[in-house]
């Protein structure tokens, strides 16, 4: 298993792009703590940047490096090496350098300028995102033969989860304001992993008092230890699913 | 050592293996021949467990291969196309391979690295290399380890006429040493010299496995070639 798991890291370290990704989020983090007269406010902008650029990055590093590795995990297949240990390594490879490029690039800073509770949680969501979308790319790649479409399917996913999930939410929310939505609105916020993300940094940041009713509402169960841990496990739990799954399609493929 | 029992693979519609149960044991060479796509490639990764059969089963040394993972150990195999990750040199490859097969109490065989004089090549990254390389270094990973089983697709298209023959020469020597090897390969001729037994699949079908002399008999040909020729001209 470390064998495996050093050499995915070694190919990964070779082409440089998780190097450039890190030293763009160190100076992204430095400039905005730079320009913000607060840094309680530089978490705020962070926050909205790390929640699109870091499942973004995430995802498509993972699925192209993925299918790029067809050669490699063809190799290891053909040699006496049980298929849950490559695959397992690929995704703790894949996860383990894409967390420290975080962990440099955005803790580091955080830390340095605003290691408040709001700021642990920033750095907490934003490792879980990573991860999350590292295994749902290895979810796609391992259930999509064909490259185009895989990497197709995952910039689509990123979409929705960003963007299209949001949108979805405000819809049901304005069709439906006669009725009482906010407690299946908390169930509702768990599908996305971005949005659950969101809501754990923003209740750590006392600005919940502008989100009227629903963000009371939101207070009441995510402000809570149980509500945190609940959210976390929500979190952990969309590692474990889609990781699991692919470990099971993986298990059953034909190289 | 390796038997395969009543196995059927469908890739979509296409049967790919079509019931096929076989038998092979040590010592023996056995040649697997038929037309393109007539499933000798399928059969082989099959036997790897890179194809996983939809039904039927196979058994390496009496343990099924299905849950088992260590048997490959056990196995050298020498791929059709040696496809291999990119930005690794060839020096780098041999390294990695060692330290994940890690061989206990197993000499390294690093004849065939020395007679394709891989050792100046170490520093080639894996992309920049011909065809023909390729499969000497593909050669070399399978028999580095002094495996039981040999699984050779394909072994010398691409190789020159010296590398082919240092090749060959190598099958017969560790075939003459007790060990099974698996072939296939479309240029007969050179399969002569090599085979004690001929497998012969057509479309995913297993149409015989026999000796080549009773092969032999059977067609009153002398060359494999010419033996196959009539088989295949009889089938139609």
């Amino acid at each position: 298993m470390v064998k495996i798991f050093k050499y995915v890291i070694i190919d990964i370290l070779r082409n440089k792009i998780i190097l450039a990704y890190t030293v763009f989020l160190l100076v992204l983090s430095l400039s905005i703590f730079n320009l913000e007269d607060s840094s309680a406010k530089g978490i705020l902008s962070l926050l909205n940047i790390v929640l699109i650029i870091v499942p973004m990055v995430s995802i498509l590093f993972a699925t192209i490096y993925i299918y790029n590795s067809a050669e490699f995990l063809e190799l290891l297949v053909s040699q006496p090496l049980k298929r849950k240990t490559i695959w397992l390594s690929m995704f703790g490879g894949l996860a383990f350098s894409l967390v420290t490029a975080f962990l440099v690039g955005v803790g580091i800073p955080v830390l340095l300028y605003e290691a408040s509770s709001a700021g642990i949680m920033l750095i907490t969501s934003g490792v879980l995102l990573t991860v999350i979308f590292v295994a749902i790319a290895l979810l796609a790649g391992v259930k999509i033969r064909d490259k185009a479409r895989g990497i197709g399917t995952v910039i689509l996913l990123w979409l929705y989860f960003s963007l299209l999930f949001d949108g979805i939410v405000l819809f049901i929310l304005f069709q439906f304001a006669d009725y009482p939505l906010e407690k299946l609105m908390v169930g509702i916020t768990t599908l996305n992993p971005i949005g659950l993300s969101r809501i754990l940094v923003l209740l750590k940041m006392d600005i919940s008092a502008m989100m009227g009713y629903t963000g009371a509402i939101f207070k009441d169960f995510f402000g809570t230890t149980i509500g945190m841990i609940i959210s976390l496990l929500v979190l952990l739990l969309w590692i474990v699913l889609p990781g699991w799954l692919s470990v099971r399609k993986f298990n059953h493929k034909d190289l | 050592m390796i038997i395969a029992n009543n196995i059927n693979k469908k890739f979509g519609r296409l049967k790919a293996l079509d019931n096929v149960s076989v038998s092979c044991n040590k010592g023996e060479c056995i040649a697997l021949i038929g037309p393109n796509g007539s499933g000798k490639t399928t059969f082989i990764k099959a036997i790897l467990g890179m194809v996983l059969c939809d039904s039927g089963f196979i058994t390496f040394n009496g343990k099924n291969i299905l849950h088992d993972w260590e048997y490959r150990s056990k196995i050298g195999y020498m791929p059709q196309i040696g496809r291999y990750p990119d930005n690794m040199s060839i020096g780098q490859l041999m390294v990695m391979m060692k330290d994940i097969r890690k061989p206990k109490n197993i000499q390294l065989d690093e004849e065939l690295v020395n007679k394709f004089e891989l050792d100046k090549l170490y520093d080639k990254r894996m992309r920049t290399l011909s065809g023909g390389t390729r499969q000497k270094v593909s050669a070399s990973l399978a028999f580095l380890f002094n495996p039981e089983v040999l699984i050779l697709d394909e072994p010398t298209a691409g190789l020159d006429p010296v590398a082919a023959e240092i090749l060959k020469e190598k099958i017969i020597a560790e075939k003459a040493k007790g060990k099974l090897v698996l072939i296939t390969s479309h240029i007969l001729s050179e399969l002569d010299d090599l085979v004690s037994q001929v497998i012969y699949l057509q479309d995913g079908k297993l149409i015989f496995h026999k000796k080549i002399e009773a092969l032999r008999e059977d067609t009153g040909q002398e060359k494999l070639s010419k033996a196959i020729a009539t088989v295949m001209l009889k089938g139609r």
